[in-house]
């Protein structure tokens, strides 16, 4: 695949990312809110399929796109939560939110950018030719080395189906 | 060609093939559409349409036209960019599995395979990965339309494909274990050693996956006995009561497209593909690469077809569930049964290898 393909393929989806976003950062009402929010989750499915991490981009899509999200648009049509208002805001955001927000992206960008060389580089798309599976790598390292870490994990969203039950049953 | 450069080629030839699979596609569901209508006709003692054409071969091109044009309603209190949105969505998902799904044997030309448009590492889970964004075109159709009746039809239909996507997804994971690998073309593979012997279905010992998949796949699709979001009796049509025209073609179109391609994955998981049912008994006769490739294409659609027969058989057989039995059929019944089946597949890959 050409460069220019693989430049142009990011940046259609890093944009489509960013826009959704702004969107969702602009729209009034919640299901618009969640609809951008689907889009900026595929965008970055796609970004990470370029980068090579095909599994990944697949579990994002499967995942949040499929479950987490339709979950947020379930809540929004059973409550029928209507457009919010449009209010000022606090001015303690304003004075504190702006420049934080500009000092966090100012600081990402110099860390991101002074250690350069330690990040390594990477080809976008370049992994886009089927060359490479990576769902042994994955599965491999999950069950060996972050055998403990995935465990745990697994435990804490036990518990939470748990705690879900437990509240369903006071209900009944 | 051969002036073209290879990136050309493969350009051109993918956007070939999409072209020749869209057309197929959408020629088969409206021949789906014909072939339900006949099946079940004949099942119920009646002739099915026959007046268009020679057999009633005609009527999805009636049918078109009728849809084509019908009035575009656009009722007053809709939400109008989701509303006009939904079907896309639900349309669009519905054709986009479509891409990975190897047909045939593979066939080259120039390094690019004639016979699948798009070979993924991760063949299974996009298919999975569409099939659940697909649940935002039901989901949004009915939320937009602004009615209690295509809001019910909706919710029903959003919540029975969430809670069957996890029985169908848990019921493939052995078929993943046996073949080693999420790319369709070799788990196609791993089952064409010797004919219907080693089809997961029978040689893989994974009936009861097979049967699995295939009830939660009927629910996937919202088809009979699982077709309680259009329930008729309770909800008018469900949640493409206010659509007409062409957008309802859409949805009607988007649920035999999901027929075909839950068909195709039930062909390539369990049923070899486009692998012949003789294994490598009958290749003599077809010498040749066009031919044996003919040949595979001619199975794989031999498979599909028996597939929605059989969904056409089933509809016309089975009286719908109640929505707290197919609850309960689906979380408690076929889930814990999709989990067993891999604990089984795990032991048994364990003992043997």
């Amino acid at each position: 695949m050409p460069a220019a393909l693989q430049i142009a393929l990011f940046v259609i989806f890093g944009l489509l990312a960013v826009a959704a976003a702004v969107n969702l950062l602009l729209q009034r009402h919640p299901i618009n809110c969640a609809l951008s929010l689907v889009v900026v989750m595929m965008s970055l499915a796609v970004l990470y399929w370029s980068l090579g991490a095909e599994f990944l981009a697949a579990a994002q899509v499967i995942v949040y796109a499929g479950a987490i999200m339709v979950l947020f648009v379930f809540v929004v049509m059973l409550l029928n939560a209507g457009e919010e208002e449009r209010t000022h805001g606090s001015r303690i955001a304003y004075i504190a939110g702006i420049p934080g927000a500009a000092a966090l992206f100012c600081l990402l960008v110099f860390v991101f950018l002074s250690e350069r060389q330690h990040l390594g580089t990477t080809q976008i798309g370049g992994y886009l030719t089927n060359a490479t599976s990576n769902i042994r790598d994955i599965s491999h390292m999950l069950f060996t080395s972050l055998l403990l870490p995935f465990e745990v994990t697994s435990i804490l969203i036990l518990i939470a189906i748990l705690g879900a039950v437990v509240l369903a049953r006071k209900e009944l | 060609m051969s002036h073209l450069s290879p990136f050309q080629t493969f350009l051109l030839l993918s956007i070939l093939k999409i072209a020749v699979v869209l057309v197929i596609t959408l020629t088969a569901v409206a021949y789906t559409v014909l072939l339900e209508r006949k099946v079940l006709g004949r099942m119920q003692n009646r002739w099915g349409p026959s007046r268009v054409g020679p057999f009633g071969l005609l009527q999805p091109l009636a049918d078109g036209i009728k849809l084509f044009l019908k009035e575009d309603m656009m009722p007053l209190a809709v939400e109008r960019p989701l509303f006009v949105l939904a079907p896309i969505i639900a349309l669009s998902c519905a054709l986009i599995s479509i891409a990975v799904v190897p047909f045939g044997a593979p066939a080259y030309y120039r390094g690019v395979n004639l016979t699948q448009i798009a070979d993924l590492n991760i063949g299974l889970l996009v298919v999975l990965g569409i099939t659940s964004i697909g649940v935002y075109g039901i989901a949004l159709s009915g939320w937009s339309s602004n009615n209690k009746y295509s809001l019910f039809g909706s919710l029903r239909a959003a919540a029975q494909v969430i809670s069957y996507e996890l029985a169908l997804g848990l019921s493939l994971v052995g078929v993943v274990m046996r073949a080693q690998s999420l790319r369709l073309r070799d788990i196609v593979d791993s089952q064409g050693a010797h004919g219907a012997f080693s089809w997961n279905v029978f040689g893989g010992l994974q009936i009861i996956a097979f049967f699995i998949y295939l009830m939660a796949a009927y629910a996937e699709t919202n088809r009979a006995p699982f077709d309680l979001p259009e329930a008729e009796s309770e909800l008018v049509a469900g949640y493409h009561t206010e659509y007409s025209s062409m957008k309802f073609a859409m949805f009607f179109m988007a649920e035999y497209a999901n027929m075909i391609t839950v068909a195709c994955v039930a062909t390539l998981m369990f049923f070899g593909g486009a692998s012949s049912p003789f294994g490598h008994l009958f290749d003599g006769f077809a010498n040749g690469v066009v031919a044996h490739v003919a040949f595979s294409i001619f199975w794989f659609v031999f498979k599909i077809f028996s597939f929605i027969l059989l969904y056409i058989w089933v509809r016309a057989t089975l009286p719908r569930f109640r929505y707290d039995q197919l609850m309960s059929f689906g979380w408690k019944f076929l889930l814990p049964i999709a989990m067993v089946n891999i604990l089984a597949t795990a032991l048994a890959l364990a003992y043997h290898g």
